[in-house]
Parts: C-alpha cells; structure tokens; sequence
C-alpha cells in the first residue's frame, strides 16, 4: 500500500504554493516577531556576557576612590581591611591636547600604568600595538575610539600640555578598558570622541610630571565575595581623608559602569517588553488567520472524511500549513534576527568598546519563541480543524450557515432605512460575527499599538533634547575649573575678545542623607537672577531658584522618600567634608538625572567657602567661538570646555544611528502586522464569499460595487482599529517609560497629534495596499466559473 | 477481476450470506434538524433494504429527505433515532473512528458537485482514495473503467462537468467498496453528459458488482434501477422492483 501521506502531501505543496500570498505574510509575522526577540534581546545577552568577560579579564575593581595624595605606604593599611582582596593605585590627571587646530580644545584623562608589568586591578586590553616600556617617558598607549575619530596608530606622535607644560608623546598601543568603556568628558552628558580621550602612560613618566614620585592618588580595591561592601567603603574613607579622599564608591557608582548598567538595563527592558509585545502580537495573529484560513477549507475536510480519513490524518495534514508558514517564517526570522543583531552590535559597539564583541544567537530563547509562535499557529488552526471534524461530514460539506439571522442594532436603531443595500450587508457580515470582526479588528489596532509605542518613544526623546538644549542650556560654552576659584574670574573672562556675556556657578559633590536613604550627586548652587542656566521643569516652566534651601528631581525626592518641608543631612564630598542640613523648597519635575540645586550663597554656606565659583557659563559673539576656545584653552585653570550645540549634534548623531533604526524596525513591524491582518482578512473573505459575490455581478452589480462590498467590511474592521490602537498604544507606552526610567534620563510622554496621525495613516496604506492586491484578483474572477463550483 | 474476489477483497462476506442478500438495512431511521419550534423532520421511520449487487434508484423532489437518507447511510452523518444494519451491525451504535473505517473500506461517494480536489490531478485524486484502501483498483484501472484513461493528468479545472463526474466515479469504486452511494450524480450535467455518467455507473455496478444506490429527481432514470425507491416528505412512498433494467439507450429525457 502505497504511504497514506503521499497524495495528501502533494495537495498540501500545491495548495501552500496556491496560497503562497497568505502563508507568506504570515511568515512575515513570524519573521518579524522572531527578529524582534533576537536582535533586542540576543544584543542585550550578548552584551551582559562580553561585560562579564571583559570585567574577569581585566581585574576589574569593586571599589574606587580619587584623593588628592597619599603615600604609597598606606596601601598595607588598605590591604588589612577585612573582606579586601587586592589593592592597586595609580596616579590620573587631566591634561588638554595641543593640536593644531580651531574650536575647543580636545582634552585628555591620563592614567598611570605600572611599566614592570600588568597592573593588578584595572588591567587594560591592548587592540594595537604594545603595552609601555620602562625608561621610556614618552611612551603613550591612546583610548580606542579617541584613536579611531582622530585617525591615531601606534608610532604616531600626539602633541600634549601636561601640568602646563607643553611636550609631544608617542603613540606605541591603541588599548580599552571597561573603566572607561563609557567615555564622557567632564560637564557633557554624551561621549565625544574626536574632543576627548583616554591616554596610559608608564607610572614613573607620570610621577615625574606631576611630582607624584612614591605617591597616588587613584585607589582600587577588590572585594571578597562575602565582603561588606559599606563597612570597606566607611573603612577606606576613614583611612583616605587626611589625604583629602574624596569618597569611597563602589562599582554600582564607578560611571562607566553604572552608565553602561543603565544602557544595558534599559535595553534589558527594551529588549524585553518590546519583543514580547510583539510576539503575543504575532502569536494572537496566527492563531486568527490560520483558524479562518483552514475554517474555508471545512469543505475539503468533510470530503476527505467521506472518504475514510481519519480525524488525525485530517488534521496533521492541515496542520501542516501551519507549520509550512511558521518554518519559513523562522527561518525568515533567525536569518533576519542573526543581521540585525549584528547590526545592533555593532552600533552598541561604537559605545561600550568591549573586546571581541560578537553578536550570539540566544539558542534557547529562540526555541522559546518559536514555540510560542507555533503554538499559536496551531492552536488556530486546530481549533478551527476540529470545528470542521466534529461536524458529521455531511453537515459540513455545506458552506456553514449563519447560527441566527436578525436585524443588528444599526437596524434596530432604524439608522439602516438611510445605509445602501452594499453598507447594510457590510454592516449585517460584521454584525454576524462579531467576535471574528472585533478579534480582526484587535490584530490591526496592535499594528496601530505598535507604531504609536514607537512614535511617541521618538517624540518623548526629541521634547527631551529640545528642553535640554534649547531651554535649560542657554549658554554657547560652558567651562568648568580644575580647582574653586574666587568669582572675580567672571570679569577675566568678560574681557575676553567675543565674550558678550558671562555667568558663573558653583558645584559641589555631596551625599544627601534622609532618614536612612542617601544618595550622591553633584549640588548646583545657582545665582538667583541666572539667565543661561535656569531651574526648568518637565512643562518646560521656570522654576525659581529656592533660596536658602533645595530643588530637588522629582525621581530624588522619590529615592530618598522626601516631601516638601522635609530637611535633608549634606555631607560635602570636598575639602573639609563639612555637614549641614537644608530644607527642600521645591521638587521639580524634571527629566535629566538627579539633581539638586540651591542658591550660590546657601551652597558657599554649605562649603565655608566665599564667593567661591566651579564654571562659568559663556555666551560667545557670533564668529568668535574659535577665538574665545583658543584663548580659554591657553589658561591652565580651566578642566574642560563644552559647547552645548557640539552635545546635541554628538546626540543625534547616536539617535539618527539608533532610534532610527528602532522606529524603522518598528513601522516596518507594524506594516506587516497591518497587511498580514487585513490581506489574509480580505482573501480569506473572497474565498468564502466568492459565489455570493459572483451572484451580486450575475444580478448585475457592477465590478466597483462587488469590491466595495468585499473591501468595505475590511475598511469598517480597520477604521475601527485605529482609535482602538491608539488606545492600546498609549497605556503600552506608558508602562513602558516607567519601566525605562534610569539615573541618567526618564523619556516624557509627549503626545503628539502626528503620532496618531502618522500610525492611522500607515495602517491605512497597509490596508490600501491589501486591498489592491485582493481587488486585482476580484477583477479575474470568473462570475460564470465561480458558479459553476460547488456550493 | 471475477466477481467473488472483489467482494472478499474488501474484506465483506457476499450479500446471499448476510440473508436475503441483504447488505444495508434501515429501520424506523428518524433525522429531526433544529431545535425548539422550528423542527424539520428530514426522515421520519424510514425502513429501506439495499440488496446485494442491486442498483437501486431512490426519486423525489427536493427536501424529500433521499440525501438525508443516503447520508446516513453512508455514514456522513447520524440518524436522530432508529437503526441502520450494514453486516449485522447497527450503524448508530459506530464510534466516530468505527464510521470512519466504514466509510474508508466499504463505501463510495459520488456527489452532485463532484467534490474533486482542485489542487490535485485527475490520477491524484483517484490516489488519495487508493492510499487509504485496503486492498484497492490500480489508479489507472479505475480511471480507465470509466473512460478517462488519456486525461488521467489533467487537473479539475482542464475537465468538464461530465469528465469530473467520472473522476468523482472512478475515485469512488477505486477502493472496491461494498456500496456506491451517488447524490445527484448528474445534476450539475447537462442530458448528454449525464447519460454519459449513467452508462458509466451502469457498467460498474454490472461489472463489479457493487451495490450502488443513486439519487435523483429525475423520474426517467428510476428505468435503470433494479429498484425504485420513491421518497416524499421524509418518508419511503413506495417500492418498485423492475423486472428488468432499462439499458441507457433506452432512456429520454
């Protein structure tokens, strides 16, 4: 006997190639859902295993303090702390590069590396070139990304001022390091990486510039595993302040570290809620369309049942277009997932420069989803087979008929003595499968759901931006000193060539201590009539500055549980490590970091300082930029100079590279969502109503008003998706900024009318489009060859 | 073939074994459809005797219950009440997969709108049937049987109403079925076509032997049968033995 599967298995090659359009969108579905999961969550498990890698290779530290100088001798009393492992220093300044070029100056952090070999924490990974040698002073191993947006190889030479002393190094290695994975020059909130760089030198080199010699002034330690992180840090600050330590921390707040935490967080989350909203998405998608894909097969199942098939061969056989889509679907999707992920890698990659960084494919993960994506496929088309079997088959050999014809609301309500006789059968199909219809409608609105997600994430960021550099940073440069200066620098700067205005401020680290929650950051202590720096809230509103007490970010007041009235501990992380309490006067809905601000005067109190200043805000004569950061890169006092409009463009060039690249993932998603609901929807309705329709053209309705007919109960499902999905969209979104709220940024909710606009109409071009395609199969029908086939 | 072995082929003791040489009998066979106050009586106490080898041709118009019957009696769907005896077994009493064994082995289906699958030949949708069967025809054997040995490899939309009922018949009596159960089969024909299609349902009951009942609104035909079963309101009106089967020649209509 020849295998039963045989023949059944030719109709099912025929019929999926005959039905190759449907099985193909909802391939595409699979495909897109798939990649989703792979390339935002496969990059996020790529990037926490080559962070753990990195992080063992280099001995990375979990402890860290900067101090101003200490002997190397205290290091035996460092090493005696209980729970500590290992102890290294080193001795790290800022120095400024002297390039031969316009604008502000690029500078440079320079760290020390011991030349007898590797160091014990905080190793480096050498990428070109070699690791320094002892006796040679000018040896000098350059930051990878610093090298590469300069254009930098080992044996080049790098004109540099150090401790105002001008001289020229020489390039011998091209390194990264996970401490300084996440570059961001002082005072900016972005990397710049032609403007700012990371340069090792050999120990002894260092501590001849800086008169270092025995000394340090950088500490790491590393921890035993059941250490008591807070006891060491009490322990280490205790032993560090009469060298005026500036605070122990631990790695959770080292920046590279908690910035690429956040980074990875965030896209933890992205890489998460994202693709499991479009899995269910898919999932709940190809449960519909396969289940009314096979419901139009109920003819062919009855048949083969007259003949003796048995329910299991029945349904494994169509079951079997299930699997058909969804394997090539997969196969659509690894390889997709596979490019964007390496895609995305490579874009993470210009940020976190991990060595070695390979896109992984998250094998497990992606058995997960496909069975999620499979079983959605077929628990669709089983439910739909096993309405078909359970039928005896002479009942289902006839087309199904209606369970209760009656007059819907629209009629009852007396609305239809206005409709066509085309609108009334529209709006009665609909009204006679009304769980269908909506559950249609329901897979549109998620395409709708999806872009808004996208849209509003884009819109949330750019307010964001434009707050950021448009309202609250007002000033052309903003430079900030190596050391507190007295506030008379404001007038030596004034007289500066192209200087049209100046205003200074004063900034302090601090723990802020409520109850028994702290928390560290950066006081900004304000002049009450600031103009170029303002205290500017999420609806972009000013602020005034609290006089004798704080303004604190709403996500601090939240962190440390404080209301208004509330009275916070300070403890200055500076000089004398003063105490003193202050008052919160306001809490400020904001949306970069944590900040706390107060007036200059409060903050000099706070310090014991008088009219002392940390920065200066500048604004600059149109022409004179390039004059005036010549002229500031020359004073030694000043640490950094930073051009807030150099910020945003650096910012958008990373939002052009991912964001964008995230909102084409997602309007490409939701548009074949959108034509995967609506096409299906509309062939399989011709295929069932394809005799009813011929009938209509027999009578003598013309070609346009049959395909009004088909389209129009389409168009009614996706008009009625759209307000849906926008519903949909905007609690989506809002569960989603909350989840994606970190330390350095929360994204607002701005809701923007071209959102709704923008996803209406993309939908409706993926409807238009649909409805084309089925059009131009209606116009081939054959009104006599559709009557001639069966009932 | 000899008679004998087809009917052993499929596994059946002969029609003179079962007694009176009857293969199929119904008794008091009811089938009410719908619920409530708009019941339909499709049967009501049906007794009807399908004898071994015999055509028998069951006439009525439209909604006189004779699709009703051959359903059931095929297996396709289930009598409300009463019995149905096929090999001293009561049909109503058959699981869902004894029916499906029944109607896999024993019988075959003809229907109006011959039911082909569009996606598959005329040879493969003979093989769909030949793949299940115990011991069936060759495909080409049954396809030549009715004429159709040169469009074997054509598909359902290269042949005509007439070619695709003899596919639908060849398709039918390739597994040797004990009965050949035909709705219509020359309804959707036109008078040529059909008496085509007759002849070619005439020849294989002579030749293989097989019981075959055919349903038709079309008196004329009733000539051809060894009985004719008159059906009206759900209910056998009467039961005609020709003496003699009419040949296709001799029929008009």
């Amino acid at each position: 006997m020849v295998a039963p599967v045989s023949t059944l298995n030719k109709k099912l090659w025929r019929e999926a190639w005959h039905l190759r359009g449907q099985l193909f969108s909802i391939a595409l579905v699979v495909a897109a859902g798939l990649m989703a999961i792979l390339t935002m969550r496969g990059s996020y498990d790529t990037l926490v295993n080559a962070q753990a890698q990195y992080y063992r290779d280099t001995r990375f530290a979990d402890v860290w303090s900067y101090l101003v100088r200490a002997p190397l001798s205290l290091v035996d009393s460092l090493e005696r702390i209980p729970g500590v492992n290992a102890v290294d220093t080193r001795v790290t300044f800022s120095g400024t590069l002297n390039f031969d070029e316009e604008g502000v100056p690029a500078r440079g952090l320079f760290i020390s590396l011991p030349e007898d070999g590797r160091p014990l924490l905080n190793d480096i990974v050498i990428k070109e070139g070699r690791y320094v040698s002892s006796g040679h002073y000018d040896e000098v191993i350059v930051s990878e990304n610093f090298a590469t947006a300069r254009n930098l190889r080992p044996n080049d030479s790098i004109p540099v001022i150090l401790n105002g002393r001008s001289r020229d190094l020489q390039i011998v290695g091209v390194a990264v390091a996970p401490e300084q994975s996440y570059v961001v020059p002082p005072g900016s909130l972005f990397p710049e990486d032609d403007k700012y760089g990371i340069f090792w030198m050999g120990r002894e080199a260092m501590a001849a510039v800086y008169n270092m010699d025995g000394a340090f002034n950088e500490v790491f330690l590393s921890l035993q595993s059941k250490a008591n992180l807070l006891a060491v840090l009490k322990q280490v600050d205790d032993l560090l302040s009469p060298y005026g330590g500036l605070g122990a921390y631990g790695r959770d707040d080292q920046v590279s570290h908690a910035i690429m935490e956040g980074e990875l967080n965030q896209n933890k989350v992205m890489g998460t809620a994202i693709p499991t909203i479009f899995l269910l998405v898919a999932v709940f998608l190809l449960h519909l369309v396969l289940g009314r894909l096979i419901s139009t097969q109920r003819n062919e199942i009855a048949v083969l049942k007259a003949f003796g098939y048995t329910n299991g061969e029945i349904a494994r056989h169509f079951l079997s277009f299930a699997l058909v889509a969804v394997s090539f679907g997969t196969l659509l999707g690894v390889l997709g997932g596979v490019y964007f992920g390496g895609l995305y890698i490579n874009l993470y990659g210009q940020y976190f420069d991990f060595p070695n960084l390979q896109y992984r494919l998250p094998v497990s993960l992606l058995f997960v989803a496909v069975g999620a994506c499979f079983a959605g496929a077929l628990s669709g088309a089983w439910l739909a087979i096993k309405r078909a079997v359970d039928l005896p088959p002479a009942e289902a050999m006839r087309p199904e008929a209606p369970k209760h014809y009656s007059a819907g609301i629209l009629e009852k309500l007396g609305i239809s003595r206005f409709m066509s006789s085309s609108v009334r059968m529209i709006t009665r199909n609909i009204e006679r499968k009304p769980v269908q219809s909506f559950l249609s409608s329901l897979g549109v609105a998620m395409s709708v759901a999806i872009l808004t997600i996208g849209l509003f994430m884009y819109s949330g960021v750019h307010y964001l931006m434009d707050l950021q550099f448009q309202v609250i940073q007002r000033e052309d440069l903003s430079i900030s000193f190596t050391e507190i200066v007295n506030d008379s620098v404001r007038y030596d700067l004034a007289r500066l060539e192209g200087v049209s205005y100046v205003e200074t401020f004063h900034s302090a680290p601090a723990r802020l201590r409520f109850a028994h929650k702290d928390e560290e950051l950066v006081i900004q202590g304000l002049a009450p009539d600031s103009h170029l720096r303002r205290i500017i809230d999420a609806d972009a509103r000013v602020v005034p500055v609290p006089i004798g007490g704080f303004a604190i970010s709403r996500l601090l007041a939240e962190r440390l549980e404080v209301r208004v009235g509330d009275t916070l501990e300070v403890e200055m992380l500076e000089g004398e490590r003063r105490h003193g309490e202050l008052a919160v006067n306001a809490i400020v809905d904001d949306f970069m970091g944590i900040s706390a601000y107060t007036d200059d005067a409060t903050l000099n109190q706070l310090t014991r300082e008088q009219s002392a200043v940390s920065g200066a805000y500048l604004l600059v004569d149109d022409g004179y930029m390039n004059t005036v950061s010549a002229k500031l890169k020359e004073m030694p006092v000043i640490a950094s100079v930073v051009s807030p409009a150099a910020m945003l463009a650096s910012f958008e060039k990373q939002m052009d590279e991912s964001l964008y690249v995230s909102i084409a993932f997602l309007l490409g998603f939701a548009g074949i969502i959108a034509v995967g609901v609506i096409y299906n929807g509309a062939r399989i309705s011709l295929s069932e109503r394809g005799r009813e329709l011929a009938s209509l053209r027999v009578m003598g309705f013309r070609r346009s008003e049959v395909t009004t007919l088909l389209l129009g109960e389409q168009a009614v499902i996706t008009v009625f998706a759209i307000p849906l999905g926008c519903v949909i969209g905007y609690w989506l979104t809002y569960l989603l900024l909350t989840s994606l709220q970190t330390d350095l940024y929360r994204v607002p909710f701005v809701v923007e009318q071209s959102t709704y606009v923008i996803s209406a109409a993309v939908v409706i071009g993926a409807g238009l489009v649909s409805g084309l395609i089925v059009k131009r199969r209606l116009d081939r029908f054959s009104i006599v060859d559709v009557l001639k086939t069966r009932e | 073939m000899a008679e004998d072995n087809v009917l052993s082929d499929v596994g059946l003791t002969s029609g003179a074994e079962a007694g009176a040489g009857i293969v199929l009998s119904t008794r008091k066979l009811c089938k009410v459809y719908g619920k409530g106050d708009v019941l339909v009586h499709a049967l009501r106490d049906v007794d009807l005797d399908l004898r071994a080898g015999e055509m028998a041709v069951l006439l009525g118009a439209s909604g006189s219950g004779k699709s009703t019957l051959l359903n059931i009696i095929g297996g396709l769907d289930v009598a409300s009440s009463g019995t149905v005896y096929y090999e001293q077994q009561n049909l109503a009493d058959f699981t869902e997969r004894q029916l499906t064994n029944y109607r896999r082995n024993h019988v075959g289906f003809v229907f109006q709108f011959y039911n082909l699958i569009s996606s598959l030949t005329a040879r493969e949708n003979v093989a769909l049937v030949t793949d299940l069967a115990a011991s069936p025809m060759h495909t080409d054997e049954a396809l030549e049987l009715v004429g159709l040995k040169d469009r074997m490899d054509h598909f359902p939309a290269e042949l005509s109403g007439g070619e695709q009922q003899r596919v639908a018949i060849a398709r039918a009596i390739a597994k040797r079925p004990k009965i050949l159960l035909c709705d219509e089969p020359t309804g959707a024909l036109d008078a040529e076509t059909g008496r085509l299609v007759l002849a070619v349902l005439d020849e294989v009951n002579r030749k293989t032997d097989t019981t075959t009942a055919i349903i038709t609104h079309n008196a004329a035909i009733g000539r051809l049968g060894d009985t004719v079963i008159r059906m009206s309101s759900g209910q056998i009106v009467e039961t005609v033995r020709n003496s003699e089967r009419a040949s296709i020649d001799e029929i008009q209509w």
